[in-house]
């Protein structure tokens, strides 16, 4: 029995080790068998449709076409005649070559992109031959289409996602759209929509072979939400009507609730300049324009002096502090002596000799001399100089100057309201109320962006509050309900202060600095500023022709419409403008323009020349301080 | 005499019959898994693999009824001729035979292959049982043995010459029937240690194995002699015999592998000892087995849910890698079932054999329990990566009618012998 136990052994010694075995690789090492990692299982996505974009009275700024992509399995590619392919879709050979030798590398097995977005006309006659061709097909896919050409810079645009994006974010793969800037980006979450998934079972030469487990874990894809934006397409594109030739931004707000109305930006571009087949082109165009910079908003992103508009506010706080009443005068005379030495005057041009300036009358003279008595005092009205400078430097910040305003668009600047902190810094010798007396008349340290100059006039319209300013009105035409945006906020001053100040600013066009401007039927308040500004050409301070700059709202009782204008290099900001900004006031509140002589001149000036004569004398522009 | 042949019924193994029905059972929803598609599966289509499975799982019926029905004295008394028939078969495939994947092995009656390798098992069985049951035969005289390796290499010489070595493999598990009936256990040592000698050639290269084997003889003779207190008086000439073979044998291993051996055979045995990773060209086969076993966890996929088996992702899976199959969609449970199940056979069979009082039938039953389990060890060995590629068909489970038929002639024979063993004598 001894030779027949060998057989019996080697039976159990194999069914042992294999069982073993089996359990190593079934138990201990069995690989993860998810339908995301396996290599049985082939995805595919289901576009939805990317949300429409309306302007506030329901008009479509944004939606989308078809586009034809000749799509390319090299693998598949067999005999062809090349030279009428080459022709068919007017490339060379060489370049077909090229093509053809860039899909195959990235994989033999998959489809690439051969050749993007067709003309639709390319496409109906290549869709007849193309079945000729083994290898090659036409995918269908939406891009977007914008049938007005406007406020490109508020809208924005799509780009691909490159690889390391798709990386990085689990929801986009490589080569789809994304958001790349204005509404596009700020809200792509909602204008994406959710794509759908499809689960394929695949076999061993990456062939479909049917559904995944009857399509158990597909999905379908939810179109992206349409978006309403608080923009006035009428306001918006008269806007850039106006500033054609001109270099310098418009913000247009609604007081009473925030809503950005028109952001205009000069120069802009044409929005279907970042779509189709021209696209890199164009966006190499755009792009590298580093003298129009058509792709920087001005309304957002541009810093200037605010100038003479940044008085009003200096007034609001006096007030506010009680330093000065409706009664104080100033006697102007032609400047401001703040200090013994020579230079230490400031020149005012009010014209006013021989009789004190009140507060109504400087803010429609623009007195120079008056603000700056008024700023001394509030600075000085502590004993210690650094909490007097604190306490103003934080009143005017409750305006939503010197911070991010926190708009829904992705671009934007702080602009600078200097606090003590900042002046210890920058004077190792000590500092005092006059050190920078002219952030008294907006100049000096002081920097905005229009948008924050637009809302403080809208919290000045309000009499003391300002909504955080937006672009999107509704997504799926349901009210936005951020709170960001539905909070009111208030400012430092008082409401009781501010009637003196609406009048003072409605006296402005009515007899001051804004009187040729005026509009029948409409009180408009506002105040004008004239920014000078200086570049170093070989070492010399040269000057250039001023800012021209506005703020304004109107009508003067429950306001409906806020706003700032910059103009670049536009001179006087009643020369300039006054006069667009009347005409953006007469256009929204009655919906049609009476002066039109006016409008044909304003949209005609062009400041070409004056640009052009900068860029001749080869030097960078630098604001300075006077 | 003429009832209890009417009776057999009622004395066949009932238990072997069931494994049986159990494999073949659980092998055909294998092949159908492995075979059939979503799409193909709405329709029963008998053109495809698994019902032309089903066809030929259904004509092993006749065949069993027929062998169940012969006289159990049929067998011993044509063994002989049956023998000689299988040799006539395998010698006709040369001139009638159809080549196949670069082998002629098959007879072709009207697009159903015939595979006559598969039936020379059973017959070669049966002729070494009849040889070796006579009662004046004993292994231990070198003419017998000669007698016996001669009816064993004799089919396996025709099937290397078709070539199909898997098979030739095969009818070295003779020797287990051979050892159980006395022949001398040197050959299994020395066939151990040419094989190990084998193995560490190819692995570790000619050099180092020649010196290392040279230094562990001296080592042994050393001890032996130490053993026996005879320091100095070696047995010179049977260690310079010694020295000689085994530097021949070596050197004649690495000459065989490096020149004898095909490019492809040389492969497998590097992929299986890890010289050589290819994932995706000559390693593809192991590599893609090894995922779809992993792949099926400890309680499997569930049936023909197996995405890896749907995706054709493990080439002849119906066939020579079936047991991927079952390891996939029923796991670690599944195929440790089938290998258990297996056990269970092989057990029976030999269980059954040592009782045979009929010499004739215990040898059979020896016969069948090695080569049933030379082709389980070689074949799930491959699949699940533990030896290198040698396709031989999974005994009921793969695809194919030869082999089915082959097999089931294997079992029911030895079923018929056993069944008449109450009233042999």
């Amino acid at each position: 029995m001894k030779r027949n136990f060998l057989l019996v052994f080697l039976i159990a010694l194999i069914g042992f080790i294999y069982i073993g075995r089996l359990f190593q690789l079934q138990v201990l090492n069995k690989i993860d068998n998810s339908p995301i990692s396996s290599a049985t299982i082939k995805i595919e996505y289901d576009y939805p449709e990317r949300g429409y974009i309306y302007d506030r009275n329901g008009e479509i700024l944004v939606a989308n076409q078809l586009s034809y992509d000749v799509m390319v399995v090299p693998k598949e590619v067999s005999k062809i005649d090349t030279l009428e392919f080459c022709n068919l879709l007017r490339i060379t050979k060489a370049d077909f070559s090229k093509r053809l030798k860039k899909a195959k590398n990235y994989a033999r097995w998959l489809p690439s992109v051969f050749i993007k977005q067709l003309a639709k006309s390319d496409y109906a006659y290549l869709q007849e031959k193309l079945h000729k061709f083994k290898g090659f097909y036409i995918q269908k896919r939406t891009i977007r289409d914008y049938p007005i050409k406007t406020a490109a810079n508020v809208l924005g645009y799509l780009s691909e996602v490159n690889e390391l994006q798709a990386k990085n974010n689990k929801l986009y793969e490589n080569g789809e759209l994304i958001g790349k800037w204005g509404v596009e980006k700020y809200y792509e979450d909602a204008l994406r929509g959710k794509k759908g998934k499809k689960h394929f079972n695949r076999n061993n030469l990456n062939r479909i072979t049917g559904s995944y487990k009857e399509g158990i874990y597909d999905t379908l894809s939810t179109s992206g939400k349409d978006i309403t934006l608080t923009l006035d397409n009428k306001l918006q594109q008269f806007g850039e009507k106006l500033m054609t030739g001109k270099r310098g931004g418009i913000v247009v707000i609604e007081p009473n609730s925030g809503e950005i109305l028109a952001l205009v930006t000069a120069p802009s571009y044409d929005p279907n300049m970042m779509v189709g087949r021209k696209r890199s082109i164009h966006s190499q165009r755009l792009f590298g324009d580093t003298i129009n910079n058509p792709t920087y908003d001005r309304g957002l992103q541009a810093i200037y002096e605010p100038g003479s508009p940044f008085k009003i506010l200096n007034g609001l706080i006096g007030l506010q502090e009680g330093v000065i009443d409706e009664k104080y005068g100033v006697y102007c005379n032609g400047g401001y002596r703040y200090g013994k030495r020579k230079h230490e005057f400031m020149r005012c041009h009010c014209g006013i000799y021989g009789r004190p300036v009140r507060l109504k009358k400087a803010i429609a003279k623009s007195c120079n001399s008056y603000f700056a008595d008024v700023y001394r005092k509030i600075i000085n009205k502590p004993k210690n100089t650094k909490i007097g400078f604190d306490n103003w430097s934080d009143q005017i910040k409750s305006f939503g100057l010197g911070n991010y305003l926190g708009y829904d668009l992705p671009v934007g600047q702080k602009g600078l309201i200097p606090n003590a902190q900042y002046y210890d810094n920058r004077y190792n010798f000590g500092w005092r109320a006059t050190t920078n007396i002219s952030n008294a008349i907006g100049q000096g340290e002081i920097l905005t962006t229009p948008i924050q100059l637009a809302n403080a006039t809208a919290a000045i319209a309000n009499k003391g509050y300002y909504y955080t300013p937006h672009v999107v009105k509704k997504i799926n035409n349901i009210d936005i309900k951020d709170e960001k945006f539905t909070t009111k906020r208030q400012t430092s001053v008082n409401p009781k202060y501010f009637s003196p100040i609406v009048e003072a600013m409605h006296e402005v066009f009515k007899t001051g600095t804004g009187r040729y401007s005026q509009v029948k039927g409409i009180e408009i308040c506002g105040k004008t500023g004239t920014v000078e500004n200086f570049a170093k050409i070989d070492g010399q301070r040269v000057q250039l022709p001023d800012h021209s700059i506005l703020i304004a709202f109107a009508p003067k009782d429950n306001p409906k419409i806020a706003m700032a204008v910059f103009v670049e290099n536009g001179g006087y900001g009643a020369t300039i403008a006054a006069p667009i900004t009347s005409l953006m006031i007469e256009k929204y509140l009655t919906g049609k323009i009476s002066r039109t002589d006016l409008e044909e001149r304003m949209t005609n000036l062009s400041l070409e020349e004056t640009y052009k004569k900068q860029l001749q004398k080869k030097n960078s522009i630098a604001s300075t301080t006077e | 005499m003429r009832q209890q042949q009417n009776n057999i019924f009622a004395n066949i193994d009932w238990v072997l019959i069931l494994i049986y029905a159990l494999l073949v059972g659980f092998g055909w929803l294998n092949i159908y898994a492995a075979s059939s598609t979503e799409e193909t599966r709405a329709a029963f289509e008998f053109s495809s693999r698994y019902g032309k499975q089903l066809i030929f799982i259904g004509l092993s019926f006749p065949m069993i009824i027929l062998v169940l029905f012969l006289n159990s004295k049929f067998y011993e008394q044509y063994s002989s001729l049956l023998y000689i028939f299988s040799l006539l078969l395998l010698a006709g495939v040369f001139l009638f035979g159809k080549k196949i994947n670069g082998a002629t092995s098959w007879y072709s009656f009207g697009g159903i292959g015939l595979q006559p390798s598969e039936f020379a098992k059973a017959f070669t069985a049966l002729a070494l049982a009849k040889l070796m049951s006579d009662r004046q035969y004993n292994l231990s005289l070198v003419k017998n043995q000669v007698k016996a390796f001669t009816i064993i290499f004799l089919p396996a010489f025709f099937i290397a010459l078709q070539p199909d070595m898997g098979s030739v493999l095969i009818y070295f598990s003779f020797f287990l029937v051979l050892n159980r009936e006395g022949l001398t256990v040197r050959y299994f040592i020395l066939a151990a240690v040419a094989l190990v000698l084998f193995l560490f050639t190819v692995y570790f290269g000619i050099k180092l194995v020649l010196i290392s084997s040279l230094i562990t003889l001296t080592f042994i003779f050393s001890f032996l002699a130490y053993r026996k207190k005879q320091f100095f008086r070696f047995n010179w000439p049977i260690i310079i015999l010694a020295y000689i073979i085994s530097s021949i044998f070596i050197l004649s291993v690495g000459y065989t592998y490096s020149n004898i051996l095909k490019q492809h055979q040389k492969d497998r045995f590097d992929i299986l000892l890890g010289k050589i990773k290819d994932n995706k060209g000559i390693g593809y086969n192991t590599y893609q087995s090894e995922l779809t076993i992993k792949s099926g966890g400890i309680t499997g996929k569930g049936f023909l849910q197996g995405d890896r088996t749907q995706g054709n992702f493990v080439p002849e899976q119906d066939t020579d890698y079936i047991f991927s199959t079952v390891s996939e969609e029923w796991g670690f449970l599944g195929s440790s079932f089938v290998i258990i199940l297996f056990m269970c056979l092989l057990y029976r069979i030999l269980y059954l054999s040592e009782n045979q009082t009929n010499k004739f039938a215990r040898i059979y039953g020896y016969g069948i329990v090695s080569i049933f389990f030379f082709h389980v060890i070689v074949n799930i060995g491959m699949v699940i990566g533990l030896l290198p590629t040698i396709g031989i068909p999974l005994p009921f489970f793969s695809y194919g009618g030869s082999s089915l038929w082959g097999f089931t002639l294997l079992l029911f024979i030895f079923i018929r012998l056993d069944g008449h063993k109450k009233y042999d004598y």
